[in-house]
């Protein structure tokens, strides 16, 4: 598939880090269902450390890979470094995303930002 | 397993076909135009091919001009009529709409007509919109997304009675629908070869005796001044192989009724489309919570060819223009799948797109935080 890169439809067969987590502390909801991309992002939070995150994406291949690339990137990290992850960072990490994906189906780390202001805001 | 479900894109060339055109690339290669005796061969080829064509929409062997296809021949049939007004709907080709749209930017006013959730015009709009300056009603055969036939008695009758001139987009619809264009009363028609297992690039433009156009290819003046440029003979005489093999029996729509049950057993799932009125190889279901791009590919590595005419699979982001006019709002076509059979497809075939479909519905319904039941 010459549209997306290796590391792309990888994380697309087998994403990590996928669904609801069962215990979490907050949610962070980005997208809309008439662009066809939407993401809500789950964290539990311990002593400032994201230790487990779980995401729910519907969404093209982009959206699904950039959600599950984003987890593996905030796991086990700080809030503060969490917070620091950008599109940029998910699109680098899958090897580049195609021109066109890169603004409506990369809004995972928007939805991490949400999720983790929604934490702080308790 | 392989399957080809994408046979509204384009078809498989059939091996008749193939072995046809061979002749005409190394042995019987000369220009139609020649005067010499292996000119004269090419000649008597392709206008017996041009006879067989004809007969196949019940036209004059003079009415068909040969193109490179299905929008060169929409370009020139809505461009060359040289018409201060024309009607048109909201589901055609891009290859219409986009005609439509260049002339309506040079000031040539366009009405585009509505249609209802199963792709049908209201033939009382139509009669409305025909006005003086009405100059040409173009309206497809079939659509090529969601399969609905369209009334083309109806429309020419209504044309005939209102003196426009009919064009009709018959690409979808060539070999499926049975087409008459003195019946019909249709004044032109585009079709195209490789969506009837014959070759690309090739395509004829019907025009009835006495409508003038304007060419948009100048050169030798071949095909009555109308198309200039040396007659692609191997791609005509693989049309008209085509259209022959057309007439042979097949069990597309018992395939297609089959494949439409086994998908609306999947829960949350709509066809798009009407039920009756609609081509024997069309199948195009809406599921709800995933979005298209995912489908497509999750059935690609499964080894199924399928499309998607919703936001992200062609580099467009927009929704289906078809799927929009039909009355879905976005979030509904962004999950719609296009299958389209050909008289290849088998039932085991069938069997399995019904199979992994579900599979690949459900998991992606997994990762989706829509439509679960908590």
């Amino acid at each position: 598939m010459a549209l997306y890169s290796e590391k792309v439809m990888d994380h697309f067969r087998h994403p990590r880090n996928h669904g609801r987590l069962k215990e979490f502390d907050a949610v962070g909801k980005v997208g809309n269902p008439t662009c066809g991309d939407v993401m809500y992002i789950y964290i539990k939070v311990n002593n400032n450390i994201i230790t487990a995150i779980g995401f729910e994406t519907m969404g093209c291949a982009a959206a699904i890979a950039t959600s599950s690339m984003m987890t593996e990137l905030a796991k086990g990290k700080s809030l503060e470094e969490a917070e620091k992850i950008t599109r940029g960072d998910v699109a680098n990490n899958l090897n580049g995303l195609p021109p066109v994906k890169m603004h409506c189906s990369n809004l995972a780390a928007d939805g991490l930002r949400i999720a983790i202001k929604n934490y702080r805001k308790g | 397993m392989r399957v080809y479900l994408d046979n509204a894109a384009t078809t498989m060339t059939a091996p008749e076909v193939v072995a046809e055109m061979k002749r005409f690339f190394s042995e019987e290669y000369a220009n139609p135009a020649s005067l010499h005796t292996m000119g004269q061969h090419a000649k008597e080829a392709t206008e017996k091919a041009r006879e067989s064509i004809a007969k196949a929409i019940n036209a004059e062997p003079e009415e068909i001009i040969f193109t490179s296809g299905g929008t060169e021949s929409d370009n020139l049939a809505i461009k060359g009529i040289n018409a201060g007004h024309i009607i048109t709907t909201k589901i055609e080709h891009p290859a219409v709409l986009e005609s439509c749209r260049a002339l309506e930017k040079k000031g040539t006013k366009i009405t585009y007509l509505d249609v209802d959730p199963e792709g049908l015009i209201d033939l009382e709009q139509l009669k409305d919109s025909i006005n003086k300056g009405t100059g040409l009603v173009t309206i497809m055969a079939a659509n090529n997304e969601i399969g609905t036939i369209l009334p083309l008695e109806k429309i020419g009758a209504i044309c005939k009675e209102r003196g426009v001139p009919f064009h009709t987009d018959a690409v979808q619809a060539l070999g499926k629908v049975p087409i008459d264009v003195k019946a019909m009363n249709i004044d032109m028609l585009s079709a195209s070869a490789h969506k009837i297992h014959g070759p690309k690039g090739m395509g004829i433009l019907y025009v009835k005796k006495g409508i003038k156009l304007i060419p948009s290819i100048h050169g030798g003046g071949h095909e009555h001044g109308m198309r200039s440029g040396t007659g692609n003979t191997a791609g005509i005489m693989g049309m008209a192989k085509a259209i022959e093999l057309m007439q042979e029996k097949n069990n597309m729509q018992e395939l297609r009724d089959m494949l439409i049950k086994g998908l609306l057993e999947i829960p949350e799932t709509r066809l798009n489309g009407p039920r009756q009125k609609r081509l024997c190889n069309n199948v195009n279901v809406a599921f709800k919570y995933i979005e298209g791009e995912g489908i497509l590919l999750y059935l690609d590595e499964a080894g199924i060819s399928v499309s998607t005419g919703s936001a992200c699979s062609s580099l467009s982001l927009k929704p289906s223009h078809v799927l929009l006019a039909l009355g879905l709002k976005p979030e509904e076509s962004h999950g719609s799948i296009r299958f389209s059979l050909s008289r290849y497809t088998t039932k085991a075939e069938i069997q399995y797109t019904i199979e992994e479909t579900k599979k690949v519905v459900k998991r992606l319904r997994e990762l989706s935080p829509f439509g679960k039941e908590d």
